[in-house]
């Protein structure tokens, strides 16, 4: 399974750029001072709002803080925040949509309930007004929030694949033997899913980030580290947009971006790989059988 | 798979040509007993979105009424007069009362359509508020989702049907990366190029203050164009991925397969074979769609300082004006639940086969 | 191979005769069908030859992976990507005295025309067949008025209404949708479905795995008899060679993407020439004789991209020589029958 993903370009594409995130949001602070020896929060009076240079490669800020070093510092914010609400999310969402799924009955019917009432519940506007209650907390109560409210179309997803894993064969043979729910759950189940939960947490991961800079945007953000939300909140604020400072508000939101558009590549890259009919309809399918079709007429042409 | 024991049960011998069989066919009208489930259901969804909104004061760090209260007393420079203390604490929370009290009085209050007293616009009634932005929002929203939905399901049919010809190259990619750009930022990219570098939209604001009558609806779309188009522009991609993907698992289905057997036009054959088939999920997905182009439209009217509900919302966070925010999410949940309601109508009448989906 | 199995199914056989030799519909030569990958094509489809008399009803078995469902798609030039004709040719032969048309060079809109009202298709599953969200008389209405321009609505419904009535379903289920209807209707729908441009050749892709054995023969003995009325031919592509023998005129059994051997039911079934064709013959239990030893055949097909040398069967052939495993078997001519397998040649006997 693992080389025939590495060998799609579009999962190879996603895996290296959430790998570049990833490692820039855990080497963020030595990378900022060690090699580009700037501290993001340190300002340089003499050079405000200036743009693009060889001394700031990405401009600074009105307050003459360094955009890059911001930059680099705000991927470990982003990226908190988004693998710990994927990972409550994640959780949630399995704890929901398998028990519903490997129970049926009342309890399904109890879980899904709950579960549908989630997915109709406007959960952004949910999560603004939570944190708005809760303002001043850390990127760790934020994160925690959005994770809490942001489960439900994983657990449908999850619900209906355990579904279906329930009912073959061997696992209604293992349970008629006796097996204990939980060890069937574990042993035979879950690893039926780890596709689908890895696509779930990679879709969460970009809905925390996606969640978490609006939230900044709005003004609710720890007011002690930077995200990439928080930058661009800060533009906002000091009408960077009036004032043409783009260099200041464009990178942190193309790095959003881009770690959302790899997440959705590695995502459509399994579900070629997992989806036969999805793969007949790649480019590199289409356009070899059309050559291999031209190559035919043009023999035939000759003879 | 069941397809062979039902059969064996239900099928009668077949019959010789030309006498009428008496079959008789037991039709449970499936679709209108979908349509009360689902209505019990987003009943069912009111009530605890009306519970959640009683309850979320209430489980917050703090006393919400107290602080409330303390803040009214503040703007307004006098002792608050009781009906609306008790308005507040009804809402908010009372230390006097027990829970299954307060919940009856909170209750009573949005029974009179009280949703409490706003604290930056004192004394403005909340329910008033909220109802000044609710039009902008609803225009906003709903005829962006229209445009978005159509747009993005058009052209997924279409890039899905020419998978791996030029339109898929391009437009497949690019609703990637659309759909994960945060609509704020779009906005605020729309607001730098278009509003300020060209000049060609205004930059704030929902209408022109001086205008009226005809004048005032014109300027209504002119301002409104911009947002509108930033937050098409944002959730069209996702419509377009969902629809092209479908479109290609659906393409490879015996029944296309068949009706391009049949030598059926190919105009005929996408759309009444494949897309027809193929637009389904998207009905069922439309609630989870919804809150994101929601959440991601509050955020574009910021931008705008577009003088609808999101921007209200932000104005009450900025403020710690609780009652409005509280207002503001009871609004957008039912308003949810209508439009889902909406889409459940539309996906019944598109396909026969519904059943129970919980 | 016992005597009671034989004598009982030539007397239970249903089709009634060879065909009449009115001439040929389809002629199939040399067709090659090539699934394009990174590394290449890998063959599914290797120089399959048959010629299809008009009438005449043309079994074609083989296990899965036998390149039997890759031929029907070639053969009704309905493949996708990766699937491609890479060599050959199938001529139709109209019945109104025409010249024959090559299908693999036609362009998209001359085959349209010829779709349905030439050459039509019966799926392996009824149900994944019909569109779901159509009513069955509406899917019946579009093929019938795209193909008779100027049929009008109320035309269309009585035609349909007709054609379902050849296969014993009432007129009302035109209002019916898929799901409404169980599944040996369904696939007798789209059997009647199949006929509504009265073409001159059915393609059946399995038609009858997805319904139970009695609603089996009823849909069979239905084909026939339409068959005998109208007049069409019909190819049925099946693994089940007990019902091959009972329907088919002729049979031709696939192995690895080849015809291995063709001839007529009665001599498939009584003196099979090919070691795969006795093999699969005796792996299924006679529908009505008592019980008697049956035997599978050893191991599983070939990996069609990793073919073995020689002939493909050798490895799973109980009667294989030493040269099969270098020699690739020629097609042998026999009375009744030809077969590729290098037993029959000459020198193998002598």
């Amino acid at each position: 399974m693992l080389p025939s993903l590495w060998s799609n370009p579009k999962v190879r594409f996603g895996l290296v750029v959430v790998g570049f995130f990833t490692a820039l949001a855990v080497l963020g602070p030595w990378l900022t001072e060690s090699v580009l020896g700037v501290d993001p929060r340190a300002n340089d009076i003499s050079a405000i709002a200036s743009p693009p240079s060889a001394e700031h490669w990405l401009g600074t800020t009105q307050f003459g803080q360094d955009v890059l070093a911001q930059l680099v510092a705000g991927a470990r914010g982003s990226m908190f925040v988004g693998v710990l609400a994927a990972l409550i999310g994640t959780a949630l969402a399995i704890a929901f949509g398998v028990t519903a799924g490997y129970f049926g009955g009342t309890v399904d019917h109890i879980l899904n309930f709950v579960t549908n009432l989630f997915m109709v519940m406007p959960v952004l506007p949910l999560i603004f007004i939570v944190s708005g209650y809760l303002r001043g907390t850390g990127l760790w109560v934020i994160a925690v929030i959005i994770g809490v409210f942001g489960w439900a179309g994983g657990a449908r997803t999850l619900r209906a694949q355990t579904l279906s894993v329930r009912n073959r064969d061997f696992v209604l043979g293992m349970r008629m033997l006796g097996e204990s729910h939980g060890r069937l759950v574990a042993v035979e189940v879950l690893p039926h899913l780890v596709g689908w939960i890895a696509s779930m947490f990679l879709g969460a991961l970009i809905g925390g980030i996606l969640a978490e800079a609006g939230l900044a945007f709005l003004g609710i953000s720890d007011s002690g580290s930077i995200s990439w939300g928080s930058m661009i909140q800060a533009a906002q604020s000091q009408s960077a947009v009036l004032r043409g400072i783009w260099w200041w508000f464009v990178p942190p939101g193309l790095c959003i971006a881009l770690i959302g558009t790899a997440a959705a590549m590695i995502n459509f890259g399994v579900d070629e790989l997992a989806n036969p009919k999805l793969r007949a309809g790649t480019r590199r399918v289409i356009r070899r059988t059309r050559r291999a079709e031209r190559a035919v007429a043009a023999e035939g042409g000759a003879a | 798979m069941s397809v062979a024991t039902s059969d064996a049960a239900v099928a009668p011998t077949p019959e010789t040509p030309g006498s009428t069989p008496t079959t008789t066919r037991l039709r449970v009208p499936s679709r209108w007993s979908f349509m009360v489930r689902r209505l019990g259901f987003y009943l069912a969804a009111a009530w605890a979105a009306i519970t959640l909104n009683f309850l979320l004061p209430r489980m917050m760090p703090g006393d919400p009424s107290v602080a409330i209260i303390q803040q009214l007393q503040r703007v307004s420079g006098q002792q608050l007069p009781p009906e609306t203390l008790v308005s507040i604490q009804a809402l908010f929370g009372n230390p006097d009362a027990n829970l299954f009290e307060q919940y009856l009085a909170y209750l009573g209050q949005l029974a009179r359509f009280d949703l409490g007293t706003s604290i930056s616009r004192f004394p403005t009634p909340v329910s008033e508020v909220v109802s000044s932005g609710l039009p902008w929002t609803l225009m906003l929203v709903g005829s962006t989702t229209v445009i978005a939905f159509v747009l993005g399901t058009g052209l997924g049919v279409l890039t899905g049907w020419k998978a791996g010809g030029r339109l898929d190259a391009i437009l497949t990619p690019a609703s990637t990366f659309i759909s994960a750009v945060p609509y704020f930022w779009v906005a605020l990219l729309a607001l730098w190029v278009f509003g300020f570098q060209l000049d060609w939209f205004p930059s704030s604001g929902g209408y022109d203050p001086d205008a009226e009558g005809v004048a005032f609806w014109l300027s209504a779309l002119r301002y409104g164009f911009l947002p509108a188009a930033t937050i098409v522009f944002s959730a069209f991609g996702g419509w377009l991925l969902g629809m092209r993907n479908m479109t290609v698992t659906t393409v490879r289905e015996d029944y296309v397969l068949l009706a391009q057997a049949k030598g059926l036009s190919p105009g005929r054959v996408v759309l009444r074979y494949a897309a027809r088939n193929a637009m389904l999920p998207s009905f069922t997905g439309f609630a989870l769609a919804l809150g994101g182009v929601i959440g991601g439209a509050l955020l574009t009217e910021i931008v705008f300082s577009y003088p609808g509900i999101g921007y209200l919302l932000y104005d009450a966070l900025t403020k710690r004006d609780y009652p409005v925010m509280q207002g503001v999410f009871l609004l957008i949940a039912l308003t949810v639940l209508v439009a889902n309601l909406v889409a459940d109508s539309v996906y019944v009448l598109v396909d026969p086969r519904v059943r129970e989906q919980g | 191979m016992t005597a009671d199995i034989r004598d009982h199914t030539a007397s239970q056989h249903l089709a009634d005769g060879p065909p009449g030799d009115a001439g040929t519909v389809l002629d199939v030569r040399d067709l090659t069908v090539s699934y394009v990958g990174p590394d290449g094509g890998t063959v599914a489809c290797r120089d399959v030859t048959f010629q299809l008399g008009r009438g005449e009803v043309l079994g074609i078995a083989g296990e899965s992976g036998s390149g039997k469902s890759t031929l029907i798609t070639a053969l009704t030039r309905l493949q996708r990507p990766p699937a491609t004709t890479t060599a050959g040719s199938i001529v139709f032969h109209p019945s109104d005295g025409r010249p024959g048309i090559d299908l693999v060079p036609l362009g998209s809109r001359e085959l349209r025309r010829l779709r349905w009202t030439s050459m039509s298709i019966v799926l392996q599953s009824a149900m994944d067949a019909l569109n779901p969200v159509m009513r069955l008389g509406d899917q019946f209405a579009d093929v019938l008025r795209t193909h008779h321009r100027g049929m009008d609505r109320a035309a269309a419904k009585v035609r349909t209404v007709e054609l379902l009535g050849m296969v014993g379903i009432s007129a009302d289920r035109a209002r019916s949708f898929p799901h409404e209807m169980s599944g040996g209707m369904r696939q007798r729908a789209t059997i009647a479905l199949a006929l509504a441009c009265s073409p001159q050749l059915v393609v059946m892709d399995e038609p009858t795995t997805a319904v139970d054995v009695v609603m089996q023969r009823q849909i069979m003995a239905q084909v026939l008899r339409l068959r005998r009325e109208l007049g069409f031919a019909v190819i049925i592509v099946t693994h089940d060679l007990s019902l091959l023998l009972e329907v088919a005129d002729r049979i031709a059994i696939m192995y690895a993407g080849r015809i291995v051997e063709i001839g007529s039911a009665e001599a498939l079934y009584r003196t099979p020439a090919h070691p795969y064709t006795r093999g699969l013959r005796d792996s299924f239990p006679p529908l009505h004789a008592p019980l008697t030893t049956l035997h599978g055949i050893p191991g599983t097909p070939p990996d069609l991209r990793r073919l073995p040398t020689g002939c493909p069967f050798h490895p799973r052939c109980p009667v294989a020589v030493e040269a099969c495993s270098s020699t690739k078997p020629p097609l042998v001519h026999l009375p009744d029958q030809a077969a590729e397998c290098l037993l029959l040649t000459p020198e193998a006997t002598s």
